[in-house]
């Protein structure tokens, strides 16, 4: 007997979106007491299903056909006042965002505490009670300075335990978490997946949980629905899908996801090509007379080398600095201290212009494939911009672009249109032109994946070590995934709270990670018990 | 195009662009229309609009065609309205963009001198500036210029604080881009809409300026402004109302354009906001 089950559920976009339905016959069963994982790309439509169970549409979508079963109810048929006694009190919520889901002006304690004000007659003692009782279950340290406290007091992980706390507040027999670790750095998703988990275990509800990362699907699901397009293009057990996939979509999403095995040794110039030593970078926040002044030391005496042609990757969680130090390497901020030598040139030591002038020994790619293009120049432009600036006849310069086009895997017709006609793995690729017009002795790519889903992902990593044999280039490689990382990286430093804590040859590192918070890091990775069926790479939708 | 097709779907946006056409139009045909000086004697004083057919909105209490006035005051009025918009929005962008880009003590030293303006009524500026300086029209025109810029620098800083963040501008510094050209060329730009709109309501308020400065007979009294005529016509405004009320009118019917341009622009710049 199932909880929750969609039956042919059909819901429709408004008129001019890129397709007519956002959901097309979607059919999937939940039952007591377990995880049903619902994961696909962006554009899947999977949020919209989470939504639809809610009643929580955006404006001017519908569900035209299908229902949607809830302990015997058909909830597409409910009336909103109905559908408001349901919502918290039998299906709680656990949104992406803990920030934005949370009420800046209010403190957690009273937060929690509304979801008893509104569906329970408790008094206001009982209630607190309630409150620290919950807050300690889902085992934020401190319950009692944590229900004072307001959101922005408190860290993204205890947040998302507060977010929690509050949708279990009323024992739900069904909690939907929709990405609810996708914000977070990878121990704190490793502990808030260990801790949904748990509370699964113990107190029996259905959760469908909503996510893009089939790692996570291998730590947490019983269950799997593959969603493309609006459509469950495959479900079933998750060691049936994960292990044996039957359609090709899925084939291409396992396939896709990189392996966490080292890569294969490759033979390192002796020569580093980029080298620094001792760099420092402290934020100071100036208090009122004093008060409040805060001191953040981003990267604390960091000493590196890249060999030429090699790539070093600076892995981290947020807050590590990695950033940072990537903005001092190509001197979009100043450090304090410290010394960066491109082919023995002190960079730090150049004036403004003559830094400006002398652009194209380093150049950068962003991580934000939307951010990252100006909006307004046509991207050919934007890519023969750069060689322009320093002197470049434009026809030269346009012609040059129309090759990196074709080097990136662009169509060179599309040179005079818009940033806004790409889609992201496409931007990240104009993104990378961009950088290579200036014939870069280094190229700092801060995260230039992240943003990406997973498919898209293995494309742009592909083209980037392609990219590296062809053209030789060095390569400073940011990311938070070690996944992302073992694809790459010759060299790794891992880096926290602005030091590096670890640094090394990759295949060492992969091997055998010395430090505790490298072995925390690769413990947490998400799926790290499960090796993907497809080799990777092998397969493409 | 789109953005053309979004601006005629709103009927208000319609009315405001065919009403701003027709003054724009007066201002045009006013020399062939009304080849002779505005300002001539034309005929026997306040006759009322309709009782000669030569003057078919009459004539003010020193015998000029009010027709003719108000048609060179089209002329006069847009004049004004768009060189101190310009002006003002000139002076704007650049002291909004520099304080934006750059932030620490450049945006602390322009924003106190944007405050010392605001502080002032603008009008009392006004009255301070063409006391000074005189009441020819390009004084007056300037000087409104030079009274209501703040808003539109503060409104061009807070879009260059926003934007001079994104990974678009620093992509833009790491290729070696001169500050200028990263500020005019590749900022301004993105940052350039709101301000666009909101040159409505300077152009708008410049107009109201002068026409207050004639009033108290303060503006270039050998120009045919509408604001010249309704402060001529307050003599006589208890019985020969029309006089200040004809171009008054036309006052009011042209910010009435200018707003709904503004507002119709505004709509069709944010399609996402209006469907709210």
């Amino acid at each position: 007997m199932s909880l929750l089950s969609i039956e042919g559920l059909t819901v429709a976009l408004p008129k001019g979106g890129d397709r007519p339905d956002a959901l097309r016959d979607v059919t999937l069963e939940l039952g007591p007491n377990e995880i049903l994982c619902v994961v696909g790309e962006s554009g899947s439509g999977k949020s919209m299903t989470a939504g639809a169970v809610m009643g929580l549409l955006p404006e001017g979508v519908r569900a035209t056909a299908g229902r949607v079963m809830f302990e015997g109810r058909d909830l597409l048929a409910l009336s909103e006042p109905e559908l408001r006694r349901l919502r918290g009190r039998r299906i709680g919520m656990v949104f992406q965002e803990p920030m934005t889901a949370l009420n800046p002006l209010r403190s957690i304690g009273s937060q929690i505490g509304e979801m008893f004000r509104v569906h329970t007659r408790l008094s206001a003692a009982e209630r607190d009670a309630r409150v620290l009782a919950l807050l300690d279950q889902v085992r934020i340290p401190d319950p009692a300075a944590a229900a004072r406290a307001f959101p922005h007091e408190l860290s993204g992980g205890q947040r998302q335990r507060a977010m929690i706390a509050m949708a279990l507040a009323l024992d739900p027999v069904l909690l939907i978490c929709d990405e609810p670790t996708t914000a977070l750095d990878v121990t704190t998703q490793a502990q808030i997946l260990q801790l949904i988990r748990d509370l699964q275990r113990r107190t029996g509800t259905a959760v469908l949980f909503i996510t893009h990362d089939f790692g996570v699907v291998a730590d947490i699901a019983d269950r799997v629905a593959v969603m493309r397009q609006g459509e469950v293009v495959e479900q079933g057990p998750a060691a049936q899908v994960l292990n044996r996939p039957a359609h090709p979509y899925t084939r291409a999403l396992v396939a896709a996801v990189p392996p966490l095995a080292p890569p294969a040794t490759r033979p390192l110039s002796a020569e580093a090509v980029l080298s620094v030593e001792n760099l420092s970078k402290t934020y100071r926040k100036a208090g009122f007379l004093g008060r409040n002044a805060r001191v953040t030391h981003a990267v604390r005496d960091v000493s590196l080398s890249l060999p030429r042609g090699g790539t070093l990757g600076i892995v981290g969680e947020s807050g590590s600095g990695k950033s940072t130090l990537a903005r001092c390497l190509v001197r979009l901020l100043d450090p304090d201290a410290g010394r960066v030598s491109i082919d023995g040139q002190d960079r730090l030591a150049l004036s403004k212009p003559d830094l400006r002038r002398d652009a194209r020994r380093i150049q950068m790619v962003f991580q934000d494939p939307y951010a990252s293009l100006n909006p307004r120049r046509r991207v050919g432009e934007l890519v023969a911009q750069g060689p322009m600036v320093h002197g470049t006849p434009r026809a030269e310069a346009m012609a040059q672009a129309r090759e990196l086009f074709g080097l990136v895997g662009l169509d060179a017709a599309s040179l005079d249109r818009f940033p806004h006609e790409f889609s992201g793995g496409q931007r990240q690729r104009i993104g990378l032109a961009r950088a290579l017009a200036m014939k870069p002795e280094v190229l700092v790519a801060d995260e230039p994946v992240s943003a990406l889903d997973v498919s898209v992902q293995a494309q742009v990593l592909r083209l980037l070590a392609e990219l590296r044999e062809q053209l030789g280039l060095s390569m400073v490689f940011i990311t938070h995934d070690l996944r992302v990382a073992a694809q790459l990286c010759d060299r790794i430093a891992v880096m926290r709270n602005g030091s590096v804590v670890e640094e090394g040859a990759a295949a060492e590192i992969f091997a055998n990670p010395r430090h505790d918070y490298t072995r925390a890091l690769f413990a947490a990775v998400p799926g790290r018990g499960w090796v993907p069926p497809v080799a990777y790479g092998t397969e493409t939708a | 195009m789109s953005l053309l097709r979004r601006y005629l779907r709103s009927p208000a946006a319609v009315g405001g662009l065919v009403l701003l056409l027709l003054v724009v139009g007066m201002a045009f045909s006013a020399g062939w229309v009304f080849p002779r000086d505005p300002l001539s004697l034309a005929g026997r004083p306040l006759q009322w609009p309709g009782a000669s057919p030569r003057f078919w909105l009459g004539t003010d209490n020193t015998g000029r065609d009010i027709a003719a006035q108000v048609f060179h005051g089209a002329r006069v009025s847009l004049l004004i309205g768009i060189v101190a918009t310009a002006i003002s929005i000139g002076i704007g962008i650049v002291v909004g963009a520099l304080a934006g880009f750059y932030g620490g003590w450049v945006d602390t030293v322009l924003m106190r001198v944007a405050e010392a303006f605001q502080t002032l009524p603008n009008f009392i500026l006004l009255l301070v500036l063409v006391a000074v300086f005189g009441s020819d029209i390009q004084t007056v025109t300037v000087a409104i210029g030079i009274v209501s810029w703040p808003p539109s620098a503060r409104l061009t800083r807070a879009e260059f604080l926003s934007l001079r963040s994104r990974e678009f501008v620093q992509a833009c510094r790491v290729l070696g881009m001169r500050d200028a050209r990263i500020i005019f060329r590749e900022i301004l730009p993105n940052a350039l809409p709101p301000v666009i709109v909101y040159a409505s309501v300077i152009m708008a308020t410049a107009i109201l300026l002068e026409s207050a400065l004639a009033f108290l007979n303060l503006s270039d009294p050998n120009v045919a402004s509408w604001g010249n005529l309704i402060g001529a016509g307050k003599n006589v405004l208890r019985v020969q109302w029309y006089v200040s009320a004809i171009p008054g009118v036309a006052i009011l019917l042209t910010v009435l354009a200018v707003s709904l341009v503004g507002q119709g622009l505004n709509d069709a710049l944010n399609p996402r906001l209006r469907s709210r």
